[in-house]
């Protein structure tokens, strides 16, 4: 193998390892969500190109709004579900769109756009 | 109620509210994107030809004399080429570059991480080798992609304008039931008619319709009467006709009569709110097999990331030379074919579709859970009361022995039995009405529970019951038996009327089939589902409606609570059972089946047991149900399908694993061309589902 062969091939493979650590060992803490004075635990979400924060941490047994904002027109984002909560809704551009809902048993719920490309996390903590 | 539900409960009311303003701006939104990408594609698709033809000069006799390889004229053309091209990056291509930037910040991976990778590199790797050729090997590697970054840019934008105009058209169904909503009411306030917006009709307002008008929000009639065309609600083609006391939907048109009505839901609470509310719902829900789908594309676009470097690796170090323009381009096709976007689409497309398509035939599917149970039920059990049959008793034969006739004997019958509270006594009060009698009042009234009335009507002492109840009275019943068997064959309830000691006829009471049941049956059965009847009735009356509709296996007298149980008994023997019935006694039942049917709940759709709410009472719903999903089902099989066998085979393709057998290598061009063409087939076959014919005979 010469040598340029050989530095492309362990370039091509630190590349690879890098890629696949990147976008599948992450491990984000994430933002707890407040609790606002109706007693709600609020979180504002930014859509744009994902969702930011894309983790939640939220806890059981008290109500949950989540306040998505959307900022692209791509229609990916368009719409954001809930499926374990059995949540959806539109988000038009611009527009601030709550979605409420009540955390049972502490675990993890995914919310995603309708597609599922764009992916962000519920953490349910015991109270 | 606890605190927070409450809470929950009166946000919920204000979101719903703004919801359906979102509905309509989402719409807008697919008009104003489909007309900014189709501006990016007309601008890439002008750079697009001459680039795509001066890029490869020496094909075209006169351009090989003009720009000679090698020469400066070539390599200016090429330099004005490469700064067009970023034109066209910078003004069509920018959504990729910010998306794949956006979602790099995510660390996740998404086709416009992709497309952006390779247009980009397409870009970089030509103006490296128009700027520092010496960099190169050879001079054959020093050729130009721009029409790479211009073309995939232009195609793949093309795409996404066509989806997006499609997209649009898979969410008509919600707008049309948003446009049925009147924008105004005519109500009476202060003794005056006036002219409201809807929004500020409230409950209790006496509302009034013309002929011709809609009906603005749910009410009861109070004065006058009409027929109502409820098509757009309960999908029932035929117009229905209503008076007084009965309930009006809102959104349905009046044809020709004029009425008052009191108004009972308005705003969010009626009928075509709910609607609207649970349809979006459903559609935005998840059919199961998409979870499954979910995964894989989680770890689908980062996988290519990684196949395109292998494939860039492999191609420098066995491939043929220029080995470092093979590999370059080996990788870029492998990264622009991937679609991810077919494989996301698959399934959300297609059930928004199929739930949208229930929705406008008075079918609301509550979500992808229950359409994909719909699809797999091999057992449908239909509840009989109010299911099968009407569910309201009436009387349906009248024989009258020698010497009385048809009237009188009603008339009498009527009379006696018009202070019983029995409920086949209303029947026999209706039944009367219903033929324009007016039965005489009744001097002296006297119930024998369990057996008959006797009264005195009209200076008359008549008897109504049991053959003997009559007996008892001295009466001979004997000659009507033989009539009164044959009725009980029949499903129906023979009842003895006696007149000043003589027997003067019977009524035969029942509970009609509806019209429609029989070929609604025939229609299940067709499709395949073995048809079960369930029942608390006796099974005498039981087996006579289950032959006149067609049905071999009844379960009967059933308690209430126990049908559930029988559900579950089907369940064990390896059914998957759906289960129709009115929700309201028959829940536990619903919620039991696989699939819990609500039928003829008219607009009550709020029923919590059930995954289907048919809002018509005809069994035809059940039918239509089945269809759809089946139907639905199969757009989304055929989708994923599609979209797996696209991506898994233009992959390898992408990557020349048919190049050391035939030699074929795919330009990116192509590439990007087969990628648009496949998210658009996944959207054009989804919105197939719509021309979906309800009425057509099964396969």
């Amino acid at each position: 193998m010469t040598p340029d062969k050989l530095l492309v091939t362990l370039l091509g493979a630190a590349l690879i390892i890098g890629v696949a650590w990147f976008f599948w060992f992450k491990r984000v803490p994430g933002v707890r969500a407040g609790i606002v004075s109706d007693g709600y635990q609020e979180a504002m979400i930014l859509v744009k190109g994902g969702y930011t924060p894309d983790t939640i941490r939220v806890a059981a047994g008290r109500p949950v709004r989540l306040l998505f904002r959307r900022e692209e027109t791509a229609a990916c984002s368009e719409r954001v579900v809930l499926p374990d909560f059995g949540k959806s809704a539109e988000l038009p551009t611009g527009t601030v769109v709550p979605i409420e809902f009540m955390p049972g048993e502490p675990g993890e719920h995914e919310f995603t756009c309708q597609m599922g490309m764009l992916r962000g996390r519920i953490v349910v903590e015991a109270a | 109620m606890t605190d927070d539900n409450a809470i929950l409960l009166a946000a919920s009311q204000t979101y719903d509210a703004h919801r359906r303003v979102a509905s309509s701006a989402a719409s807008e939104d697919h008009q104003a994107e489909y007309r900014a990408l189709m501006r990016k594609w007309w601008f890439g698709a002008a750079v697009g030809v001459p680039t795509m033809i001066l890029s490869y000069p020496w094909i075209f006799p006169v351009l090989r004399d003009l720009f000679p390889r090698g020469s400066q004229q070539l390599w200016a053309l090429w330099a004005l080429m490469g700064v067009a091209s970023l034109a066209v990056i910078a003004y069509s291509g920018n959504q990729f570059f910010t998306g794949a930037w956006e979602a790099l910040k995510h660390r996740s991976a998404n086709m416009h991480t992709l497309i952006a990778i390779g247009t980009g590199t397409a870009w970089v790797y030509s103006t490296v080798a128009l700027l520092f050729p010496w960099l190169f090997p050879a001079a054959e590697m020093t050729d130009v992609y721009y029409d790479v970054t211009v073309v995939v840019t232009a195609l793949v934008v093309l795409g996404m304008a066509l989806e997006a105009k499609a997209r649009g058209r898979t969410s008509e169904a919600i707008e049309k039931l948003i446009g049925l909503q009147p924008k105004t009411a005519r109500v009476v306030r202060h003794g005056q008619e006036l002219e409201i917006p809807i929004d500020e009709v409230v409950g209790g307002d006496t509302v009034v319709v013309r002929p011709g008008a809609k009906v603005p929000v749910d009410g009861v009639i109070v004065e006058g009467s009409s027929a109502l065309d409820e098509s757009m609600i309960t999908g029932e083609s035929m117009p229905v006709t209503k008076g007084p006391g009965d309930e009006v939907i809102g959104a349905t048109l009046n044809t020709t009569g004029a009425f008052r009505f009191r108004a009972t839901r308005v705003g969010e609470e009626t009928a075509l709110a709910t609607i609207i509310r649970m349809v979006g719902d459903a559609q935005a829900s998840k059919v199961p097999i998409q979870r499954i789908v979910d995964r894989v594309s989680g770890y689908f676009t980062p996988a290519v990331v990684i196949l395109a470097i292998a494939g860039f690796v492999i191609w420098y170090d066995f491939g043929p030379t220029p080995a470092f323009a093979y590999a370059t381009i080996v990788a870029v096709t492998t990264l622009i074919i991937a679609c991810p976007c077919a494989l996301g689409m698959a399934t959300p497309l297609a059930l928004t579709t199929g739930v949208g398509l229930g929705a406008t035939h008075g079918i609301l599917i509550r979500s992808g859970d229950a359409l994909q149970a719909a699809k797999k039920l091999d057992t449908i059990v239909l509840d009989k009361t109010g299911t099968i049959t009407l569910g309201r008793p009436a009387v349906t034969d009248l024989i009258p022995a020698e010497g009385f006739d048809e009237a009188g004997l009603l008339a009498f019958a009527a009379g006696a039995e018009r202070d019983s509270e029995h409920p086949l006594a209303a029947a026999v009060v209706e039944g009367a009405a219903e033929r324009g009698l007016a039965p005489p009042a009744p001097d002296a009234f006297e119930a024998e529970p369990g057996h008959g009335v006797r009264a005195t009507v009209g200076g008359r002492r008549v008897l109504v019951g049991k053959r003997v109840f009559l007996e008892a009275a001295g009466i001979e019943a004997e000659p009507l038996a033989e009539t009164a068997a044959r009725l009980a064959d029949e499903g129906k309830t023979p009842v003895f009327v006696g007149i000043d000691g003589r027997a003067a006829g019977l009524l035969a009471i029942a509970d009609p089939v509806k019209p429609d049941s029989r070929e609604a049956i025939g229609a299940l059965r067709k499709l395949g589902l073995s048809v079960v009847m369930i029942t608390g009735d006796n099974r005498r009356t039981a087996l006579a409606i289950a032959r006149q509709v067609g049905i071999d296996r009844v379960l009967a007298e059933v308690l209430p609570q126990d049908k559930a149980h029988e559900v579950r008994k089907l369940q064990l023997e390896g059914r998957t059972v759906g289960m129709v019935g009115d929700g309201i006694n028959d829940a536990p039942a619903l919620a039991q089946a696989d699939v819990g049917f609500a039928i003829g709940t008219g607009t009550d759709v709020a029923i919590e047991a059930s995954d289907v709410t048919l809002i018509s009472g005809s069994l035809r719903g059940v039918v239509a149900a089945v269809r759809i999903s089946r139907a639905t089902m199969r757009n989304v099989y055929q989708n994923l399908f599609g979209a797996f066998i696209y991506n898994g085979l233009g992959l390898p393709v992408a990557l020349g694993v048919l190049y050391p057998f035939i030699g074929l290598l795919l330009s990116p061009i192509l590439a990007a061309a087969a990628m648009s063409f496949s998210s658009v087939t996944v959207v054009g076959n989804a919105n197939r589902l719509k021309r979906f014919r309800l009425q057509e005979a099964p396969a």
